[in-house]
């Protein structure tokens, strides 16, 4: 089947088999390495992509599925203006060590910083609670959203002065 | 020459710096090399063919209707390997494993065929045509089932073996430790089982093999935490020259022990490359990985405590049934049956210790991995330290107090251990002050007493944990003949940067960043100029790998070594530059300076210049050096764990209130990275108290083959931790750093255990094996009501 996906802004094309997860359609066929296969189970959260802003795992769905909608993959985070607040919090706080997880957890923080600026804890850890990571113990990546969202309203209030 | 006064240089971010990781830099931008994210041209995809059985005789395999099959481009058997003589390889611990089943098969989830073809939905769709005809045998799931008279034989292919026993090993003085307990005052013992979990790191195992049949050369690129030990082992098995074997382990999304051994799969894709002249993928799925690759523990343990009327224990008794599975397969020193289980006497100065433990087979996957442990520590510093806490009760103690009363003492150490280890140095009761000040200990005990008066269940665990780390010295420590040491190779550049290669691999330690750091500290160049190296076993020096938290005790000491050989050179350089005499040269990182004039001065970069274009007459160019490490003895890191918890009496739920870790480990490289690998630990060590389990049913199904039913933790449910150091340098170690890397797996899961049994001891609860799932607390709590 032909699909048409707008992928980190641009628009792609793939002729894929109906019965292939979106995870391999943006692996396999955009390239896009940086979404991971962790489970299969959706239990995980390593294939997290961002589907029209929200996120979804990518293994519990098929690309055919995706046809039409705007992807976001980590690789379309930073953009020309460089890094997205979000993965330059998380080197600084230290919120990944295998770097695995990473993408997906970044994912899921952005999306949460775009419907809500000032989550608290409880908020954040709800918010990655479908991303397991077994390195960090989560301390770090909460701080890491923390900072981010810090980093965020700190650009806007600069934006609006 | 001299360039800048010492007083404008930037500070050296040697040890002590929190430094930013430099891989960190890939990683935030999904621009990591993981192992399926490697194609080669012409890449075949492999799927293997698991039995569905735990134990069953193989009559037949019939492969015409999958060799058909689109796509299809082989499908291997047993029977095929066994052409090749490549149907069994040895395991870590000198036994035989099946690489495809050819007579029976012995756990569910076994290797029996494999399918090769162009697309990797093709490879998964043709193992549904592949014909096994099995007769299904008697199944063996535990220990004591495989200690029966009538038990069915597993190994029946082994000559001599009769039974399904393994070894029997021993280990401190039965004698002494007979007298300690029939003079004592007392006997407090304990019977716990500690089962079989799994180290499910996030990123499955697999491997691309790309063997070129023209040249010999075979490439195989593979997530394993022991890169050296792995070609060796290769060359061994399959004969192929070892210069011509190279294996390149690239970024491991986590290990904790699962990475270490040879698995089937590797096999059969580098002898399906090499028959059919592709690079041939392999990855496994989760299912594959929790039911096939190395499990952890399973550990059947009785422990009994020996006390005077004083309190003050006076001996050690421990024996131990070890479920291995259905070949040895345990990743462990090929002299020690129970690994480092023997440090079983772990914080405390018992003058007897005696530990016998037995190992069978069962119908279970083999691979007694040391899931973010050094060999059996784990179970060890478990049994001693909920015996302890049982003890402390049985007598009226505080188990602080109970604990301190029999610390072995700071000025103790070096202390040698009634089982034979030396431990370097420590400073138990301080670590466990810490840690009771930090959660406020005395305030706990009061508040959980009015607690109790109200009918809540508040409970307070401690753990008093030591480790065994860093293995090993030459004359203890082997796997396979394999000699424990590892190396490091410098090179710095003219321009004053520098190329570190190290033996060690990371699978999010943080090497690249904290080994050049130890260089930094060493000759004054800032870590971001050093790159290291790892993982690509052309281009490094040779070593045993990651794991057992070996890689700063080893690797770091190596790399610190490799350092001062360079700096003699370039002391040598230095005082051709000034021209001085050698002696008369000082090193104050980064500057070499003539004594008493300081402003006398070149640089490390200067003198790493001049190593290449004005060196003196006689003198080799370059500047650079090697080190192979060979520890003096194994480091032994420490602290005390305090947990608070609350449990419900309706619902047998609990959740951790506060968690307070005091890690000693040494001398810190980066504070920061520490911090990160002992949350990491911590939260393991959670989901092993919790809920991590693999447990079988009667047939041998394994429970637990996904992440639906092998729980792990997630954010809302892991404990928010609050961490505290002390700081007791190895003696011996260059640096004074003794690893940290599994310390809070080791010593958290009998805190958060000895807290949930302190809530429930006045009802009489005196244990409840991990994990302790919400159900089985409640259980254990009907059953204490009951029987009052």
């Amino acid at each position: 089947m032909e699909i048409s996906i707008t992928v980190n802004g641009e628009a792609r094309t793939a002729d894929v088999e109906p019965r292939m997860l979106l995870t391999h359609v943006i692996r396999e066929e955009f390239e896009l390495t940086g979404t991971h296969l962790g489970c299969d189970t959706t239990s995980c959260g390593a294939c997290t992509v961002l589907m029209d802003g929200e996120p979804v795992k990518s293994c519990t769905m098929f690309g055919v599925q995706a046809d039409g909608r705007q992807v976001t993959t980590v690789e379309g985070l930073a953009d020309a203006g460089g890094l997205d607040p979000i993965q330059t919090a998380f080197q600084e706080e230290h919120g990944l060590q295998c770097g695995f997880c990473t993408p997906g957890m970044m994912l899921v923080g952005a999306a949460l910083l775009e419907r809500d600026p000032a989550p608290s804890e409880d908020d954040i850890r709800w918010a990655i609670s479908g991303n397991i990571c077994r390195c960090t113990g989560y301390m770090n990546i909460v701080k890491a959203i923390q900072a981010a969202a810090k980093a965020r309203s700190g650009a806007a209030a600069a934006a609006t002065a | 020459m001299s360039t800048q006064a010492p007083e404008a240089q930037e500070e050296i971010r040697g040890v002590g710096h929190s430094v930013r990781r430099k891989e960190d830099a890939r990683f935030i931008r999904g621009k990591g090399n993981y192992i399926d994210d490697i194609r080669l041209p012409g890449m075949l995809h492999m799927a293997i063919l698991r039995s569905p059985f735990a134990h069953a005789a193989i009559n037949g395999v019939d492969t015409a209707r999958a060799a058909a099959a689109p796509g299809v481009i082989a499908v291997v058997t047993g029977e095929l390997m066994a052409q090749h003589d490549l149907a069994w390889m040895p395991t870590m611990s000198g036994d035989t494993q099946a690489v495809l089943a050819t007579d029976k098969v012995r756990f569910q989830g076994q290797e029996v065929a494999a399918v090769v073809a162009t697309d990797p939905y093709l490879a998964k769709d043709a193992l549904e045509l592949i014909d096994v005809d099995y007769d299904p045998l008697d199944v063996v799931i535990s220990p004591q089932q495989a200690m029966a008279v009538d038990a069915p034989v597993i190994r029946d292919e082994k000559d001599g073996q009769s039974d399904n026993h393994i070894y029997h090993w021993e280990s401190g003085d039965q004698e002494a430790t007979d007298a300690a307990f029939a003079s004592a005052d007392r006997v407090v013992s304990l019977d716990t089982f500690y089962p079989r979990s799994h180290p499910a790191p996030l990123e499955t195992c697999g491997c691309i093999a790309d063997v070129d049949g023209a040249t010999g050369q075979a490439t195989i690129y593979m997530t394993s935490q022991a890169p050296h030990a792995i070609r060796t082992v290769f060359a061994l098995v399959a004969g192929l020259p070892e210069e011509n074997i190279r294996i390149v382990s690239p970024d491991i999304g986590g290990g904790f022990g699962n990475k270490v051994p040879v698995y089937p799969g590797y096999v059969v894709a580098t002898a399906a490359s090499l028959l059919l002249g592709h690079p041939v993928k392999w990855i496994e799925d989760r299912s594959e990985n929790l039911i096939s690759t190395g499990f952890a523990r399973d550990f059947y343990m009785h422990g009994e405590l020996a006390l005077n009327a004083d309190g003050r224990i006076a001996g050690l008794r421990t024996s131990l049934l070890a479920d291995e599975g259905a070949f040895h397969a345990d990743a462990q020193p090929s002299k020690l049956r129970v690994g480092l289980f023997h440090v079983v006497t772990g914080s405390y100065d018992f003058p007897a210790a005696h530990v016998v433990a037995d190992g069978y087979y069962t119908n279970k996957a083999p691979g007694g991995v040391a899931y973010r442990c050094s060999f059996r520590v784990t179970e060890a510093s478990y049994l001693i330290e909920r015996l302890v806490q049982n003890a402390a009760y049985e007598i009226g103690m505080d188990p602080a107090d109970f604990r301190k009363k029999n610390f072995i003492r700071k000025d103790q150490f070096p202390y040698r251990t009634p089982t034979g280890f030396e431990y370097d140095s420590g400073d138990y009761e301080a670590a466990m002050d810490l840690a009771l000040a930090k959660i406020g200990y005395a305030e706990l005990r009061k508040e959980q007493e009015a607690k109790r008066a109200e009918g809540s269940l508040w409970g307070i665990g401690l753990a008093s944990f030591t480790e065994a780390v860093g293995a090993g010295p030459h004359h203890d420590y082997d796997i396979l003949g394999l000699k424990m040491n590892d190396g490091a190779e410098l090179r710095i550049h003219p321009t004053g940067k520098a190329i570190l290669k190290i033996s060690s691999k990371t699978q999010g330690q943080g090497h690249e960043t904290t080994f050049a750091q130890i260089v930094a500290e060493e000759l004054g160049i800032q870590p971001e100029d050093i790159k290291v190296q790892h993982g690509d076993t052309d281009n490094t020096p040779y070593g045993l790998g990651t794991y057992a938290s070996r890689s700063t005790p080893t690797v770091g000491a190596a790399t610190a070594m490799v350092s001062r050989r360079v700096a003699e050179k370039a002391r040598k350089i230095a005082a051709h530059l000034l021209e001085v005499s050698e002696e008369d040269i000082e090193f104050t990182r980064p500057n070499f300076s003539v004594k008493g004039a300081p402003d006398k001065a070149v640089t490390i970069q200067d003198v790493a210049f001049a190593a290449y274009t004005n060196f003196p007459d006689g003198m080799e160019a370059g500047l650079e050096g090697s080190f192979y490490y060979d520890p003096p003895n194994l480091t032994f890191p420490f602290g005390t764990y305090a947990v608070a918890v609350e449990v419900d009496p309706e619902t047998g739920v609990w959740h951790v209130r506060r968690m307070v870790a005091v890690d000693d480990c040494g001398v810190r490289i980066n504070p920061m990275i520490v911090e990160g690998q002992i949350h990491g630990g911590l939260t393991e060590g959670y989901g092993i108290a919790a809920m991590e389990l693999i447990t079988f049913d009667e047939a041998g199904n394994c429970i637990g083959s996904n992440f639906v039913d092998y729980l792990l933790p997630t954010a809302v449910e892991t404990p928010r931790f609050e961490l505290g150091e002390t700081v007791t340098p190895s003696p011996h170690h260059p640096i004074g750093a003794k690893g940290v890397g599994e310390s809070a797996t080791v010593g958290s899961p009998a805190a958060y255990v000895n807290a949930v049994i302190d809530a429930l001891w006045p009802l009489g609860v005196r244990n409840i094996d991990m994990p302790l799932t919400s159900a089985k607390v409640w259980e254990a709590i009907e059953a204490a009501k009951a029987a009052s």
